[in-house]
């Protein structure tokens, strides 16, 4: 079973990489981009089980080392 | 003064830190590996030193935050011992918990490597004893990561309970955006924890804390330390 953890900044924390993004984009051109956002994606191979199993144990990898609480937050996808 | 420095790969101030500690209190600290969990329990200053510790892989600070060493240094802090995280030690210090509030990039998204100016906010704590109230001191900072976030309810508790140690300033003490090297909040550069016992700071003291260095502004965290502790 694949679990793929969105990790992002949580809304209201500023992003300075995500903003020099943004510009650079403008910069090349692309006028309609308003903002940008930049996070990271994490990819776990986990031995086939449970869904629901599976899903409290990515939470709680989250809460123990994936995600820094105090400026990210995180959605887990589950697919196999 | 029982000290030891956790070292960590990838920790490249450790040697530094010794140094400032070995000419303050004669000895020279533990160098404690950071795969060791039996701390000794009988330390009176942990030091958490700058550098990369794991290469800053995932977040600064987030994986030596959770290594085997960090367990005793929580059991220490938690028994009102004095634990310092300088740079990358901050860092960890956040990440693991015993600090609130985190480091992230600085808002030019340069590495900044440079002196830089700070107003001493509290003298109320075994760390600032030996600065005179608001003093400015000159030290270095270098990194990558130093933008110090937290939300309002930390903040005004930091604020509230006199936690915030140091602050960026001009060289005349003013506490302005301009001063700010790295886009922290309240230009904060320096906190201390509730029981006042841990203390973490992006600049780094013990890179100024010899005349031969050309400075000797950090020198007095080590001084107020050594007579707190001794």
């Amino acid at each position: 079973m694949k679990a793929r953890v969105h990790v992002t900044l949580k809304s209201g924390v500023l992003d300075p990489q995500g903003k020099a993004i943004a510009q650079a984009l403008q910069a090349l051109g692309f006028d309609g981009v308003k903002d940008a956002r930049q996070g990271k994606v994490i990819e776990l191979d986990l031995e086939d089980g449970d869904t629901s199993a599976a899903q409290a144990r990515v939470d709680e990898m989250c809460r123990q080392l994936l995600v820094n609480s105090v400026i990210e937050t995180y959605r887990v996808e589950l697919e196999g | 003064m029982k000290a030891a420095v956790i070292v960590f790969p990838g920790s490249n101030c450790d040697r530094d830190v010794a140094v400032s500690l070995e000419r303050t209190t004669g000895r020279p600290p533990l160098m404690h590996w950071h795969a060791d969990a039996d701390l000794p329990e009988d330390l009176d200053l942990i030091v958490i030193p700058g550098g990369f510790s794991y290469g800053d892989y995932l977040r600064s600070g987030a994986m030596a935050a959770r290594s085997a060493a960090m367990a005793g240094v929580r059991t220490a802090a938690a028994k009102g011992r004095a634990v310092l995280g300088i740079c990358n030690g901050f860092q960890v210090l956040c990440e693991a918990g015993l600090l609130p509030g985190a480091l992230m990039r600085n808002r030019s998204l340069h590495y900044i490597c440079r002196d830089v100016y700070l107003r001493v906010e509290t003298t109320d704590s075994i760390f600032t004893g030996h600065y005179a109230p608001a003093q400015v001191a000159r030290i270095p900072i270098a990194h990558h990561d130093g933008n110090y976030v937290a939300d309002l309810a930390t903040h005004c508790a930091l604020e509230d309970e006199d936690r915030i140690a140091f602050r960026y300033c001009t060289p005349a003490g003013k506490v302005t955006d301009d001063a700010n090297p790295n886009g922290s909040l309240d230009n904060i550069a320096g906190i201390l924890s509730e029981e006042r016992n841990v203390l973490g700071l992006m600049p780094h003291p013990e890179r100024l804390a010899d005349p031969r260095l050309g400075g000797t502004d950090g020198q007095p965290i080590f001084a107020s330390l050594m007579e707190a502790l001794s």
